[in-house]
């Protein structure tokens, strides 16, 4: 009797399991294991490993079926629901008359209009300056003023955020801060105002794009920041500095959602305390990256705010006519902060944050 | 299968009910679902649960069930009906008391008998295990070694066939590939069992 190699052996084996050997293989099969207890050891576990297998295919099996059938019990449902429709869709035709009507009626008292106005939960962050305090103001101007002619500058209405994009002057902020503006100035933390024009409106991504004309401004330095284009990942530490009062304010926070309000893809939910005067203002991510643009917040929710992506700002950009631009409008593309402490990003980048005033 | 061969005598005994489980009957499974899951659906609706883990729970039931069924020694000590919702009963429990720490009781509602269920819910832990343990192997081993493994020992499909179908040269061949596949199965499997090391 020669030695069997484990192969061999474990061919044998399997047809010993199988009871495929004659009485004579058999015999010799169980004469070999018992002087080979080493190979017995092999075939008691090449057994178990079979009959394990073996148990696994016939659960798998079972439970294939198991699950079968559950869906065919589905199915069935669904044509029961089908069929019960079809029955019903004249009563539904009845009941689709009575309500187009009570509808066209609702419709033409007006009531939707106000419907839409008491629910809309979006709040956009524009400062407005309260509206009888400015009248009141303007009444103590005038009756100062009622002896001398001259004319005093006019009242702030809104407040707002923005930020510069390129050394050459072009600042973003949201559409809805500077929607029928008059003027706009931009105010940065020494006090230093500048006018500037406001080139490009994009009212559905809520973006605006103003050039700051005004001699005193000089493009001195590099932007210290770039814009971050990749989307990030939930959770991110993210960071804003923003006016919601005369001076900057700091605030720090997460990136909650990766979609804006009623699911807007290009838009974040983050998790920062805003306030109006918040809406414009850069959202800066861990190293200082651009990643989004304050845009408003949820109502009766608390944390959830909304950023424009950089992505949305970018497809604006190219979107604005030749004929407008005055001069490159290149984004920065060199971030100086990354390795920075926070304390020192901020105080970097705190001279390209400009309270957006609109008049 | 036609919808006519579906229908089966309405009254339908356990023991006949469990033959098909055991050898997978697909028409047996379904009376058994017809019969017996609208009392655990209630019964989950009623304790905080959705349909959806109520078909979970049930599905998992049937699993123990039919661990028992293929079990050795089997012995049905009570009703069918009894068995499903007793046990489903015990699974829904278990996941209530995941959830939270709080102790949470199923109100009675006279379906249950009070049954010795530790026995086959060990048994069916003991077999889940294993089937998971054994799944995760093979998805590690993957193709073709799992499909020439599955077709030899569990379709049995002779070598010539398998050495047919994954296009080797000859059956010594085939029969060598089969060999390495089994030792790397092998290990997978008992690496994760230090015994067998």
């Amino acid at each position: 009797m020669g030695k069997w190699t484990l192969q061999e052996f474990l061919e044998k084996a399997d047809r010993y399991l199988a009871d495929e050997l004659n009485i004579e293989e058999r015999a010799e099969f169980d004469r070999f294991r018992v002087e080979n207890p080493l190979f017995e050891e092999k075939f008691q576990q090449h057994q178990a490993l079979i009959s394990d297998m073996m148990q696994y295919k016939r659960r798998a099996e079972f439970k294939q079926s198991l699950n079968d059938v559950l869906v065919q019990n589905y199915q069935s449902k669904a044509v029961f629901r089908r069929m019960w429709n079809v029955l019903r869709i004249n009563g539904v035709a009845a009941a689709v008359v009575a309500i187009l009507s009570s509808l066209a009626t609702l419709y033409s008292t007006g009531y939707f209009s106000t419907i839409k106005r008491t629910t809309s939960d979006y709040s956009a962050l524009r400062r407005e300056v309260n509206n009888v305090k400015r009248n009141v103001n303007a009444q103590h101007t005038a009756i100062k003023n009622i002896n001398n002619s001259q004319s005093e500058q006019p009242d702030m209405h809104y407040g707002a955020t923005g930020f510069l994009l390129n050394k050459n002057g072009y600042v973003v902020t949201n559409y809805h801060v500077v929607n029928g503006a008059d003027s706009v100035h931009l105010q940065n933390r020494l006090g230093e105002s500048y006018k500037a024009d406001i080139i490009y409106k994009d009212m559905t991504k809520d973006l605006a794009i103003l050039h700051i004309n005004d001699g005193e401004f000089t493009p001195s330095r590099n932007i210290p920041y770039s814009f971050r284009r990749q989307n990030l990942d939930l959770g991110d530490d993210i960071f804003t500095i923003g006016y919601p009062r005369d001076e900057a304010v700091y605030g720090e926070g997460y990136l909650s959602s990766a979609t804006g309000y009623a699911g807007d893809t290009l838009a974040y939910q983050i998790s920062i305390p805003l306030n109006p005067g918040n809406s414009g203002g850069p959202v800066f991510d861990h190293y200082g990256n651009i990643i989004g643009i304050i845009s408003g917040k949820q109502k009766g929710i608390d944390g959830a705010g909304f950023a424009i992506k950089t992505e949305a700002l970018m497809n604006a950009l190219k979107d604005i006519p030749e004929e407008v631009l005055r001069g490159g409008l290149e984004l920065s593309e060199k971030n100086s902060m990354s390795s920075l402490s926070r304390t020192e990003q901020i105080k970097k980048l705190q001279d390209f944050i400009y309270i957006v005033k609109v008049y | 299968m036609s919808n006519i061969r579906n229908i089966l005598p309405k009254e339908i005994d356990d023991l006949s009910l469990l033959k098909g489980i055991a050898n997978r009957d697909n028409r047996a499974i379904l009376q058994l679902y017809k019969l017996h899951y609208p009392y655990v659906e209630r019964m989950i609706l009623n304790n905080n649960g959705s349909k959806d883990q109520a078909k979970d729970v049930f599905q998992e039931a049937v699993m123990v069930l039919y661990d028992k069924v293929t079990g050795q020694g089997f012995v049905l000590e009570s009703k069918l009906k009894t068995f499903l919702y007793a046990v489903s009963r015990r699974l829904w429990l278990k996941q209530l008391s995941k959830k939270s720490n709080n102790h949470y009781s199923i109100e009675q509602d006279g379906l249950e008998e009070s049954l010795d269920l530790n026995e086959d819910l060990e048994l069916h832990e003991v077999q889940e295990q294993q089937f998971e343990k054994m799944e995760s192997a093979l998805r590690v081993l993957g193709e073709p070694c799992q499909s020439i493994l599955t077709d030899f020992y569990f379709r049995n499909k002779s070598m010539q066939d398998i050495c047919e179908k994954f296009g080797y040269t000859n059956t010594d061949n085939t029969k060598t590939q089969k060999y390495k596949c089994l030792q790397r199965l092998k290990k997978l499997f008992f690496s994760g069992n230090p015994h067998d090391a």
